[in-house]
């Protein structure tokens, strides 16, 4: 047998890339199902109030319209009694909206009716035909207005412990009486994840009990509950089919009242029904991230010792159901500051419930934290890189743990060389390119290691290729490449024998794509997977030859057409022989985390470094390089590593520069309704990207030493950015995006 | 979609009734009586509804269509929807990320700003069409190669807007690519790769 060579690490490419190159990888959406109908939602047009009444005559008399379903004619949906009550989901207190349940609008272009006919075309007509009256009732859509109204969230109240609850180590808001200090108030608009494919759900009613969903989510077992609940069905009778997820960046993380509009309607005509949201309706009913006021306030010794800080946020949820995020998470353990203080309330406006979105709070939180660093090093006159040397911590100060592995030193190190980082001068305004301004900046970002148990199932067939199946997603980052390129090198075989298959409920458990936590979670599952196989392999192949049954473990070796032994080549046992009885060889296995996550403090680090320029009459600012390093431990997929940290880095210049998703307060409606008006990177905006990975296992999260990338990707850019344009203008920008007219 | 209460709606029973009289009108000069029998028996709208389509030949990916198709259906929506077609992807609907880029007679176009009448007689390129058998276009081959993607949804429109870019000839520099690729969003943030692939195109010289 050919040497196998080693797959992980690899830059290889991925398993679906010919799918999606060739238009031939299939969406949500793209499912032909004999009868298909189509579906599209009316949504309120008042903000709050009730629905007096609906007139759908002129809709339902449509060509090809098939039904118009409202609260005033939906069928009962047999778990809204109970729906809303779900432990496993302990951030959200409350429940989702019960669609069609009552006659309540608790958010502009809350879906009041969903129309449904033959064609797109008539269905889209007719959705425009049905007319509403209301009795409107005053709204609050703005967070600054309601600040005095913020509260504590309930998951705090029920447990101090709760990262949500106050948090205080040393004295509280000692940076106060501190001799150096500074304060700042911090503000993050609202951002939506505007992922390019449209949310998008098929619903079809195989039997009166059974339902498929090919589904946008991000968790096909988390989808599964959720609407087996919601029609008191046997989870076993609802499939949930998710093979490519045209990105999500969090907003499929839950479920959402157009996939119940789907499912009514499904039932209602009985046929399948597709529904596909537009782009205006994905500002309004999928989540975002939410309006969030921060303040920040620190003190210092005059040779660069943090003494205090104190970190108080106020994010937006919706008013019925309490959105929470780990906003204050970063500066309680980022920097070895003696005193520290952090508050975390929210506020909850009449607009639909915000979601996580890629780096969730983190990302929030760090633009205040890593902004208040740069801020403090330039009132210190010290070198924004050498504040934070002097500031960084061997042990968790949060926790008093050590951490599982901390690389963050090195990822300074590789960042600052790259990005040349002695070129940068302390005064502001110091360098210019002919009219731009040019500026450098950097941000730090952090985000937990986390794992959770997960299944995976390995099969080998006669003709020695290996089938493996995972329920998990893949919404962008290769994960079945990653896992593809892991099942090699712990098989020996080549990566072009296995077929992995995930994206479906019916596959072996696990968890949803979401928190940096898929290969962490997953790749164990893979891998032990793997090792079972083999040693299943070992036990069958035993029965026929004696050499196996006395080897060690690990020591088959599987070959092209036939099993053998490392240690003696000699003793072959061809696939064909051994599975003659059994047809294949199938293990499951299941990979859970031990009690690592009590003992130590389990984080991935990354630093981001921005040069930008800022044109000194028009403002405009333009990020020239940017280089992200991280200590994701190990990296399993060089390229598609690299691909997602850059994602990220451009995910982060939309939220400096651009993202802002606004609302008239007046009517509670989005002014910015598509992506002419809300603006996201485009080519144009994105520079290259310099990736570099420290890239040194972290044996403490798994047996593979991964540690997550997608949440670090983003987290500490938008202040790398905000930063670089301080050092180019002197002008300390604390309201993103940093638009033009900021700056002059 | 919002429901507009204020608003008396253009196109309620006004819209209706038109159809009803044009086309049973129309029904009883061209066609045999058990049509206009159908028409009064109420099923007008079924009627009106064969007479709204409008014939339309197109050639896609090489193959000729002859369809009947109303005069509302986009371009994109006659593709994925009636074809299925669904390399072509539904980014916005407005024109404004270009997830729906196919080429018309060569030219880049967003299909969900065309309606499919004004296609008649052109020849329409998708994703679909783009590789021979299975050699991949160049640019499909750089696209995996330089990692241009993640997601894939704006992978189709990402690949035929990067085939006419270069035959245009504007892959000149990175940054003329960047320029001439602004209205391809990729919310992945694949753009460096994008960028990579295509100049790995132009520069190895191949027809695209
Ligand atoms: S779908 Fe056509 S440009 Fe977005
Ligand atoms: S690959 Fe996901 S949007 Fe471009």
């Amino acid at each position: 047998m050919k040497a196998q060579q080693k797959q992980i690490g690899a830059p290889m490419n991925r398993v679906d890339g010919h799918l999606k190159v060739t238009g031939a990888a299939k969406y949500s959406a793209e499912y032909e199902l004999p009868g298909l109908a189509y579906a599209v939602l009316v949504g309120s047009t008042i903000t709050k109030g009730r629905l007096t009444s609906i007139d759908a005559k002129a809709a339902e008399r449509a060509p090809g319209v098939l039904a118009v379903i409202t609260h005033y004619n939906s069928p009962k949906v047999p778990g809204y009694d109970t729906a809303g009550k779900d432990p496993s989901q302990p951030a959200t207190v409350g429940g989702p909206i019960k669609l069609f349940n009552d006659d309540k609008i608790r958010f502009n272009d809350q879906p009041i009716a969903v129309v449904v006919a033959d064609t797109l075309e008539r269905a889209r007509y007719a959705a425009r035909l049905v007319k509403a009256q209301y009795a409107k009732e005053a709204h609050q859509t703005n967070l600054e207005d309601n600040k005095p109204q913020a509260f504590l969230p309930t998951s705090a109240k029920k447990n101090p412990k709760s990262p949500m609850a106050d948090y205080q180590r040393g004295q509280a808001d000692a940076y106060k009486t501190g001799a150096i200090k500074i304060e700042g108030e911090y503000v993050i608009p609202t951002e939506v994840h505007h992922p390019m494919e449209l949310q998008s759900i098929t619903a079809h009613w195989e039997a009166p009990d059974r339902l498929t969903l090919y589904d946008k989510t991000q968790g096909t077992l988390a989808t599964r509950r959720d609407f087996a609940k919601e029609w008191g069905l046997p989870e076993a009778n609802v499939k949930v089919i998710a093979t490519f997820v045209g990105g999500a960046f969090g907003n499929a993380l839950h479920s959402w009242p157009h996939e119940s509009a789907a499912i009514i309607a499904a039932k209602v005509v009985n046929r399948p029904v597709k529904l596909m949201l537009t782009r205006e309706q994905m500002f309004t009913m999928v989540g975002y991230r939410p309006y969030t006021w921060q303040k920040l306030g620190m003190s210092a010794t005059p040779d660069g010792k943090i003494t205090a800080i104190t970190h108080e946020s106020i994010g937006q949820t919706s008013t019925y159901e309490e959105f929470t995020e780990s906003t204050l998470a970063q500066t309680r353990m980022m920097y070895a500051s003696p005193n520290l203080t952090t508050r975390y309330r929210l506020a909850a406006l009449d607009i639909g419930s915000p979601i996580w979105m890629r780096g969730p709070g983190e990302a929030t939180g760090a633009f205040a934290l890593e902004s208040a660093m740069d801020e403090m090093a330039h009132l210190l006159n010290l070198d924004p890189l050498e504040f934070r040397l002097r500031n960084y911590t061997d042990t968790d100060p949060e926790k008093n743990r050590p951490w599982s592995t901390k690389f963050l030193k090195e990822c300074y190190k590789l960042g600052a060389d790259r990005i040349g980082w002695n070129k940068r001068k302390l005064k502001p305004g110091s360098i210019r390119d002919g009219e731009w301004l040019v500026g450098y900046g950097m941000g730090v970002g952090t985000f937990g290691a986390h794992r959770g148990g997960a299944h995976a199932s390995a099969q080998l067939r006669p003709d020695g290729t290996v089938l493996m199946q995972c329920a998990t997603t893949d919404i962008g980052p290769g994960t079945g490449t990653a896992m593809t390129q892991i099942a090699a090198d712990t098989l020996g075989i080549a990566p072009e024998k296995i077929t992995f298959e995930l994206g479906h409920s019916d596959y072996p458990q696990a968890g949803t794509q979401g928190g940096s936590s898929t290969v962490n979670s997953v790749g164990p599952a893979v891998q032990q997977a793997c090792l079972a196989l083999k040693d299943k392999l070992r036990e069958l192949a035993g029965a026929q030859n004696p050499a196996f049954a006395s080897a060690k473990k690990d020591d088959v070796a599987l070959g092209d057409k036939h099993l053998s032994l490392s240690s003696n080549t000699a003793a072959r046992v061809p696939y064909a022989d051994l599975l003659k009885q059994a047809g294949a060889a199938s293990v499951t296995v299941e990979a859970k985390p031990g009690n690592e996550g009590q003992q130590y403090s389990m984080y991935s680090f990354s630093v981001h470094f921005a040069e930008v320029r800022v044109h000194e009459l028009t403002g405009e600012v333009r990020v020239s390089k940017l280089v992200s390093c991280a200590d994701a431990g190990t990296i399993i997929n060089e390229k598609t590593a690299a691909n997602q940290m850059k994602g990220g880095a451009v995910g982060g210049i939309g939220m400096a520069l651009m993202e802002h998703a606004r609302i008239d307060d007046r009517f509670g409606r989005y002014v910015t309704k598509d992506l002419a008006d809300y603006h996201v990177p485009v080519h144009a905006d994105a520079p290259n990207i310099e990736v570099a990975f420290v890239n040194q296992p972290d044996l403490k999260v798994n047996a593979l030493g991964t540690k997550g990338i997608g949440e670090i990707a983003t987290i500490g850019v938008a202040p790398a950015i905000a930063n670089a344009v301080f050092n180019a203008t002197g002008k300390r920008v604390r309201e993103l995006p940093i638009t033009p007219d900021k700056l002059v | 979609m919002n429901a507009e209460p204020e608003l008396e709606s253009p196109h309620d029973d006004s819209r209706r009734t038109f159809l009803k009289q044009s086309s049973v009108l129309t029904a009883m000069a061209l066609v045999p009586s058990p049509v206009v029998t159908a028409a009064a028996a109420e099923l007008d709208e079924k009627v009106a509804a064969a007479f709204e389509k409008v014939p339309l030949s197109l050639k896609v990916n090489g193959t000729k269509h002859k369809l009947k198709v109303e005069p509302r259906t986009t371009l994109l929506d006659l593709l994925r929807e009636q074809l299925h077609l669904t390399g072509t992807k539904k980014g916005c609907d407005y024109g404004q990320c270009g997830a729906c880029t196919v080429h018309v007679d060569g030219q880049r176009v967003n299909s969900c700003l065309s309606f499919a009448v004004m296609h008649d007689g052109q020849e329409i390129t998708t994703i679909e069409g783009l590789a021979k058998g299975d050699e991949l276009h160049p640019m499909q081959e750089a696209f995996v190669k330089h990692d241009g993607f993640q997601c894939g949804y704006c992978t189709p429109g990402q690949i035929m807007s990067a085939v006419a870019c270069v035959r245009e000839g504007h892959a000149g520099s990175e940054g003329e690519i960047r320029e001439y690729m602004s209205g391809n969003i990729c919310r992945c943030g694949a753009y460096s790769n994008i960028v990579a692939a295509i100049q790995d195109v132009k520069q190895g010289g191949q027809k695209v």
